[in-house]
């Protein structure tokens, strides 16, 4: 893998959680279409890095790319050192259930569990834990986002920016090294925007797990550690400063 | 529910989903239900035919055939040629010594049963009306045994021909035809001119005319003398198997021990398994098609929740389940919508059984000929079970093939 060290924005050296190695895709609806076009970069681990660009630049395109999900791309992607790239799909739901969290636009909890039920489900596929233990946890993570008293609640009767922490104490309930995030706070008005964004890096600094999240919300790129920019598939600027 | 999350997610689709869980149910009920039912009411017809069958056939018969003339002649074509008139050159239906093949018949292990018959042709007299008919010199109690005869005397018993040499019993179309009734007498002649007068002990009717008219018992000594012919005269043994639905080993065990001919009442019988076979296949196709049916109302149904539910399979394809962890959510919730509407389906099936059961034909038939047959309920349990899983395995697969990614974008 790519052990070069490089200096983070806040300084100090720190290790690789995710590193891209020439990324390149291509669509083919409607006409052949270059998406990502040599992207590389590295993400650190407790690093709290945004993905911006204008609309079509390919900043989404590249997270799912990153997720394991999508896998019809060119060049190499390494999560903790071992590259991803070629692997079986089971062993990537594997990989993605252990080490990565997501977060949508749009909370995708499923309607007919309780809170709690659903922030358990990641780590009840993990099966590391038994089934009391997997409950206090997610009990715990639902507490550290305030959502003790909602937990037995049906996830359908709660309102949106209480959704929308439900799936981060879900994204969250394995402890996972990578949070990834396609418009987090899409849906959500400023209140609980900053909400969201007050977690997000509490999870990085406090517990040094990396979080990579697209967005095209300006105020909530500037105040995260580090922004990659996007343009045409390309990245534009590794460590965005000017908003 | 604590252990597999898979379990948990597809019980509690089922659960929140209660009316369309029992709609795709009741498809298979029904279809179950019809299959059962179809398959019993052809059962029961068979197991009806059967009998009938078995009134007047053992399962295994010996006796002699007739055997055509054969040309003296060589094979070598240049010899001299001979103008040949093949013909039966049968002299007596005898068969010789008929105590001990009939010993060594019964002392094989798989023969249950085994009697002697003497067969003659008779004429039924009373005055100037006559019937011509056929008469069987057998040991009554043995072949009532064998026969069951005994279920369809209607006057006197089959007891009362033993040891009584001038008895017979007859057929009710003679009795009625003859106006004659139970210790009437009757003039019987043979084909070989010996004519007795005989006492009726008994009369029977079996609710095929072909036996009532013609068909009547005498002793074998008494029929031996009709056909003016000694003690040892036999022309029939038949015989009772273990298995009566598998007789074929045990006809070329048996033809080992005799040059006569050994048929098995399937030969005899060919036309009616035919018969039995059609309706088999007839019934079990009409029934599989209305099982399949209810198939398709799984495969439904489940097709729906599938395109309702793809939010959720995509989120759970994110958090890392595997492609098989979804077909076995999707194939847990059919085996269960099927296990349902099995079970329901057994009993509506059952239900549609005892009425049909109670139904009265009339005739000989008497009530319809039904019943729970526990193979049946077997097949239509594993049938049923079967049809679902396959329907409900080709929307879990694709199901399975949904892209995560695809819906995320949307």
């Amino acid at each position: 893998m790519n052990t070069m060290m490089q200096k983070s924005p806040i300084g100090g050296k720190r290790a690789i959680v995710l590193s891209t190695n020439g990324i390149g895709k291509y669509f083919f609806d409607p006409v052949k279409f270059k998406a990502l076009d040599d992207v590389s970069f590295e993400a650190y681990e407790g690093e709290f890095l945004t993905l911006v660009g204008k609309s079509g630049s390919g900043k989404s395109t590249l997270l799912y790319c990153l997720s394991t999900m999508d896998t019809a791309y060119e060049g190499d992607i390494y999560i903790k050192g071992e590259k991803i790239t070629g692997k079986k799909s089971d062993e990537l739901a594997a990989i993605r259930n252990e080490n990565i969290g997501f977060v949508f636009q749009f909370h995708y909890l499923l309607p007919e569990f309780s809170c709690l039920k659903n922030v358990m489900i990641p780590a009840r596929k993990l099966g590391k834990y038994s089934y009391d233990e997997i409950e206090s946890r997610a009990y715990e993570k639902l507490k550290m986002l305030g959502l003790q008293e909602q937990a037995l609640k049906p996830a359908s009767k709660l309102s949106g920016g209480q959704q929308q922490r439900v799936a981060i104490a879900r994204a969250l309930i394995n402890n996972p090294a990578i949070l990834m995030g396609d418009e987090p706070t899409g849906n959500l008005d400023s209140k609980n925007s900053a909400i969201v964004f007050d977690i997000f890096k509490e999870i990085a600094h406090e517990f040094g797990q990396t979080i990579i999240a697209v967005t095209h919300d300006n105020d909530f790129a500037k105040a995260s550690d580090r922004t990659i920019e996007l343009a045409d598939g390309r990245i534009v600027n590794l460590d965005k400063s000017d908003f | 529910m604590k252990n597999n999350i898979n379990i948990d997610i597809a019980l509690t689709h089922i659960f929140t989903r209660k009316k369309q869980t029992f709609v795709a149910a009741l498809g298979v009920t029904i279809g179950v239900g019809i299959y059962l039912f179809m398959n019993s009411l052809d059962k029961g017809f068979s197991r009806y035919s059967m009998d009938e069958i078995f009134k007047n056939n053992a399962h295994i018969k010996i006796y002699k055939n007739d055997e055509i003339s054969k040309p003296l002649t060589t094979e070598d074509s240049s010899s001299l040629r001979v103008i040949i008139n093949p013909q039966i050159t049968t002299l007596s239906k005898k068969i010789i010594n008929p105590e001990a093949l009939l010993a060594t018949v019964k002392s094989q292990s798989f023969v249950t049963n085994a009697i002697a018959q003497v067969n003659f042709d008779a004429f039924y007299n009373r005055g100037k009306a006559q019937i011509k008919g056929s008469g069987n010199g057998v040991n009554m109690t043995e072949y009532a045994q064998m026969f069951n005869t005994n279920k369809y005397m209607v006057a006197g018993k089959t007891e009362a021909l033993q040891g009584n040499l001038n008895g017979i019993i007859i057929g009710s179309g003679i009795s009625e035809k003859l106006n004659l009734g139970l210790n009437d007498n009757i003039t019987v002649t043979s084909s070989f001119g010996v004519v007795k007068v005989m006492k009726i002990v008994g009369i029977f009717t079996t609710g095929s005319s072909m036996n009532d008219n013609a068909k009547s018992y005498v002793n074998i000594s008494t029929a031996q003398q009709f056909i003016k012919e000694g003690p040892a005269f036999v022309s029939t043994l038949f015989i009772n198997t273990l298995d009566a639905n598998n007789p074929e080993p045990f006809v070329q065990k048996l033809q080992q021990l005799t040059s006569y001919t050994v048929e098995d009442w399937k030969t005899t019988n060919a036309d009616v398994l035919a018969g039995n076979k059609t309706r088999e296949a007839m019934m079990g196709a009409i029934s599989m098609a209305i099982l399949i049916v209810a198939g398709f109302g799984i495969y439904n149904i489940l097709s729906s929740t599938i395109m309702q539910k793809i939010n959720d399979i995509a989120i759970l394809k994110a958090t890392g389940f595997n492609g098989s962890d979804v077909v076995k959510i999707f194939v847990l919730e059919a085996i269960i919508m099927g296990a349902i509407g099995t079970m329901m389906g057994l009993i509506f099936g059952s239900v549609l059984i005892g009425i049909m059961s109670n139904v009265y034909m009339g005739g000989p038939v008497g009530y319809f000929p039904i019943g729970f047959e526990l193979p049946l309920f077997i097949r239509s349990f594993v049938l049923g079970m079967v049809i679902t899983i396959c329907a409900g395995y080709f929307p879990a697969r694709k199901a399975a093939k949904v892209d995560p990614v695809e819906i995320f974008r949307k």
